[in-house]
């Protein structure tokens, strides 16, 4: 069973769009109570990284549930000014929350599975899952 | 008292004790648990995931608006976690960055390592503590076998850290380079300028005084580099008299000259050579003035030289609240035939 649903991002309201989406995906598939906080907080970092530094862009929610995973997918793609330098976001105590935990680390920590694509001046798409266990 | 367990049978035991005796041993339990829970890397949320689940088992008919409230406040912790687990990993990254700076401090160790020479008439004390792990000061001392002269050099590096470290250990090298022939405190200097001058960032200033003992005709030749001035103790008068030496510090042009002076050094009289990390101990919010520092080394100064440069150093770190600021090198020179 694969179905894809997204939440374009255009506003700071969309953040709440995005987490409720998510949310309802995760508990459709089974995820508890802890797992599903994580992954609405891991939405609200992508969708705002979106609306923050790309203006525009979009979050899309895939439920994965095939022989060897069963878990929530999450793409969050923009068409902004992208990453210039992927690992130095990636490092902890960079992030521009301040020392917050949150940032990209904070997503990658949330979730299980974690991948970043960005060009510079193309835009970004970060693809990130989580298993249910 | 058995170990607490981590685990949610033992987290209901502990909160069903607690509820119903509200007592202290209980809430000492509960000090334990959430200890156990930071070192096995458990996030508050987790607590609170657990928390609803024990007592939802111990009261089946909980309010909805309770259980809904503790989920609310389970979504408030994530952060609280994920800015725990950013802290975890930042304290093992200091800790590796720590051993690895103390790596680099026992190899700056070595390579300024120096001995302190027996020179015939001479009596040589000498210290050099860093304020961080590394140092950016630095001294050594050249003994000839051929000639029984004794060089002496004294340097600072203006900042302290890595950076000082590492252009000290290249004026380290350089002077190891220099032929053996070369023993003129003011060739020295102009060919350190030079080292310097090329290889070193232009924001970067090393002051420098070396010196050269001859025995033979009982003199001292020096030249300085912008070097926090020294002293000459003059023992029969118990007076300190400033070594005067003028000079540019290091690598400011390429082709600086520097003067080269001569002294006679009498019998008990001493040579007392500094960095500014001395002069420049602070006692509250002022330095520290440079009379002061006289009087802190006539106190000690009819001590063995070593004993002397120790006792002088023991004062100053008492007097700053045993935390340097700079680096601290002194070296005290008696002539004691």
């Amino acid at each position: 069973m694969e179905s894809k649903s997204c939440v374009h991002i255009r506003q700071e309201w969309d953040i709440v769009g995005a987490r409720q989406l998510g949310r309802e995906r995760a508990k459709e598939i089974g995820f508890g109570t802890v797992d599903q906080a994580r992954i609405a907080t891991a939405i609200s970092e992508l969708a705002r990284n979106i609306y923050l530094y790309a203006g525009t862009g979009k979050i899309c929610f895939t439920i994965i549930d095939d022989l060897e995973h069963k878990g929530l997918q999450i793409i969050a793609k923009d068409d902004g000014p992208g990453i210039r330098d992927i690992s130095q976001v990636m490092e902890d105590g960079y992030s521009t929350s301040g020392g917050l935990g949150a940032g990209l680390p904070g997503v990658k920590r949330l979730m299980d599975y974690f991948d970043v694509i960005s060009e510079v001046n193309k835009g970004t798409e970060i693809r990130t899952a989580k298993w249910v266990r | 008292m058995e170990t607490i367990r981590l685990d949610l049978e033992n987290y209901r035991n502990l909160l069903k004790e607690y509820l119903v005796t509200k007592d202290e041993t209980a809430l000492y339990r509960a000090e334990q648990f959430s200890k156990l829970s930071m070192q096995h890397n458990v996030s508050p949320e987790e607590i609170v995931h657990v928390h609803i689940e024990a007592l939802k088992e111990l009261y089946p008919d909980l309010p909805e608006a309770v259980d809904d409230s503790l989920n609310f406040l389970l979504e408030a912790m994530i952060s609280y976690g994920l800015a725990y687990q950013e802290f975890t990993t930042l304290r093992q990254k200091q800790s590796e960055l720590k051993s690895e700076i103390s790596v680099a401090a026992r190899m700056q160790e070595t390579l300024l390592s120096t001995v302190k020479p027996d020179i015939r008439g001479l009596e040589i004390g000498a210290i050099s503590v860093a304020a961080n792990q590394m140092s950016g000061d630095y001294y050594h001392f050249v003994a000839d076998k051929d000639d029984d002269t004794l060089g002496i050099a004294i340097a600072d590096v203006i900042g302290k850290g890595i950076p000082a470290a590492l252009a000290m250990s290249m004026i380290k090298y350089s002077m190891d380079s220099f032929p053996e022939s070369q023993r003129n405190p003011s060739a020295i200097l102009e060919n350190l300028n030079r080292v310097v001058e090329r290889n070193v960032d232009p924001s970067m200033f090393i002051t420098m005084f070396y010196g050269l003992y001859n025995p033979n005709n009982e003199t001292f030749s020096y030249a300085s580099a912008g070097h926090e001035p020294g002293f000459y103790y003059h023992s029969r008068k118990n007076e300190f008299e400033e070594i005067e030496a003028r000079g540019l510090v290091l690598g400011a042009t390429e082709q600086a000259k520097y003067k080269q002076y001569e002294r006679k050094i009498k019998k008990d009289d001493c040579i007392i050579l500094l960095t500014d990390g001395v002069t420049e101990c602070r006692l509250g919010d002022r330095f520290i003035e440079r009379d002061e520092i006289l009087e802190v080394i006539q106190t000690y100064i009819d001590l063995p030289a070593q004993e002397a440069v120790e006792q002088v150093y023991k004062h100053f770190e008492r007097l700053q609240d045993f935390h340097f600021r700079d680096d601290f090198t002194l070296i005290i020179i008696r002539k004691n035939v």
